[in-house]
């Protein structure tokens, strides 16, 4: 009994957490990206004619999908150096969360292509727009809407999710919290004080979201 | 002495998945009890209610289940609370669990024709009857393809535990890998014996999906 809550340690150190921060975002923006280039080929792929490619696909989303990312990390972490490839543990965190965001990111994308009926961009052509602007205007911008809410709320999970690498040491906010917490035992104070900046991380990311959501895709639907 | 990925290091891994299984389940059941009184709360007249539960589902959804695992984790001890590891983590389980579940609940509920509601009163229902015979049937139904998919997210959740040093099926994992020096073969077989678990449920969950769309 008797605990005294101290926070001074915390606001000793909050520069390296604010680094941290930024090094989550770092984290969480290179990972998306792997994320997008992943989904956009998987669509691909996973609409392939040739069998083996589709079935590759599908087992590839399924098997990250159905395996907690902290399995993932920890295998990719001592299977990648089996491979040849001897990565500091923040590549191999950004590989990880790549891959894992890839996965739902494929289905998203998925989703938003088939949201475009066919008959919509024979319609274009037919009104005499060129291929190029029916690509942007009738099958990107309406597909992008559509795919917006889900992917950036993805963007935001796998924010959340980068958190888990600290277990294999990466740079980002959480690595960064356990480091103080080793150094000054204050674990409560400090994991409270980092709980409320990933929550203000991800309220600025929603906001920021939003407000390009209201910016790109104001128009009717119909 | 070197220690091979035999039968002996298999059955550790069955008892580490025994207590993954078993903090699913409890989390699960705990998170739907509470998490049915957070969806009530959410979608009540009252706004103050209203709010507090906008606010507790945000905070959940939020943050990183990692650091509402050490809040909770480190929180129950400050105040005095001894509590074996199992317990604090299943707390914390439980707690983000109800915030998710909530919010599933919520959205199925919301999403029942206000005429429901309105029939049941003009019926004369008691406020109860209203919950238990008409809304929460109804509500609960359109929500299974959801509440079937969170679950795969809680159960790959679970293995957070073992940062915290709880000995589940990936704290499991990490022993037998440092000891047979065979990380790959090891999380292997961990992310198999995991997909074993969440894939039946994730292919349920489409299923009913589908069953639904195709009733709408």
């Amino acid at each position: 009994m008797g605990y005294q809550m101290d926070f001074s340690v915390v606001f000793a150190a909050f520069p390296q957490l604010l680094w941290g921060c930024l090094g989550t975002l770092g984290l969480a923006l290179a990972g998306m990206s792997l994320a997008m280039l992943i989904g956009v080929v998987g669509v691909v792929t996973r609409q392939s004619t040739i069998a083996w490619l589709r079935r590759l696909t599908i087992a590839f989303i399924e098997i990250i999908r159905n395996t907690p990312f902290l399995v993932q990390i920890f295998f990719l972490y001592f299977a990648l150096p089996a491979l040849g490839l001897r990565l500091n543990p923040t590549v191999t965190a950004i590989i990880a969360l790549g891959l894992n965001g890839g996965a739902y990111a494929i289905e998203i994308i998925r989703g938003g292509v088939q949201s475009i009926h066919k008959g919509q961009v024979e319609a274009g052509l037919a009104l005499g727009l060129r291929k190029a602007q029916v690509f942007q205007f009738i099958v990107l911008k309406p597909a992008l809407r559509a795919i917006y809410p889900s992917l950036t709320g993805q963007f935001i999970m796998l924010t959340l999710t980068s958190s888990i690498c600290t277990s294999v040491a990466a740079y980002e906010l959480t690595s960064v919290a356990q480091r103080i917490e080793s150094d000054t035992f204050r674990s409560f104070e400090v994991y409270f004080t980092v709980t409320l900046m990933y929550l203000a991380i991800s309220w600025m990311l929603m906001t920021a979201f939003a407000a390009i959501s209201r910016q790109y895709f104001n128009y009717p639907t119909r | 002495m070197d220690v091979v990925f035999g039968f002996k290091e298999f059955v550790f891994l069955l008892i580490g998945l025994k207590w993954t299984v078993l903090l699913s389940l409890i989390a699960f059941t705990g998170g739907g009890i509470v998490g049915l009184l957070v969806a009530l709360a959410r979608t009540a007249r009252s706004t103050a209610l209203r709010r507090s539960m906008i606010l507790y589902i945000a905070v959940f959804q939020g943050t990183p289940l990692l650091m509402q695992l050490f809040v909770v984790y480190y929180g129950l001890g400050l105040v005095g609370i001894q509590l074996p590891a199992w317990v604090a983590v299943a707390i914390a389980f439980t707690l983000n669990a109800s915030a998710f579940l909530g919010d599933i609940w919520r959205g199925a509920i919301e999403a029942l024709p206000r005429g429901q509601t309105d029939a049941a009163t003009a019926l004369g229902l008691p406020m109860l009857s209203q919950l238990r015979d008409v809304i929460l049937p109804q509500a609960l139904r359109i929500a299974q393809p959801a509440t079937v998919g969170y679950m795969v997210q809680l159960i790959k959740g679970t293995s957070l535990a073992a940062i915290v040093g709880f000995i589940e099926l990936a704290r499991a994992g990490q022993i037998v890998s440092s000891q047979t020096f065979a990380p790959i073969l090891v999380f292997g077989v961990v992310g198999a014996i995991y997909f074993a678990l969440c894939w039946p449920l994730s292919l349920y969950s489409a299923r009913l999906e589908a069953k639904f769309a195709a009733a709408r």
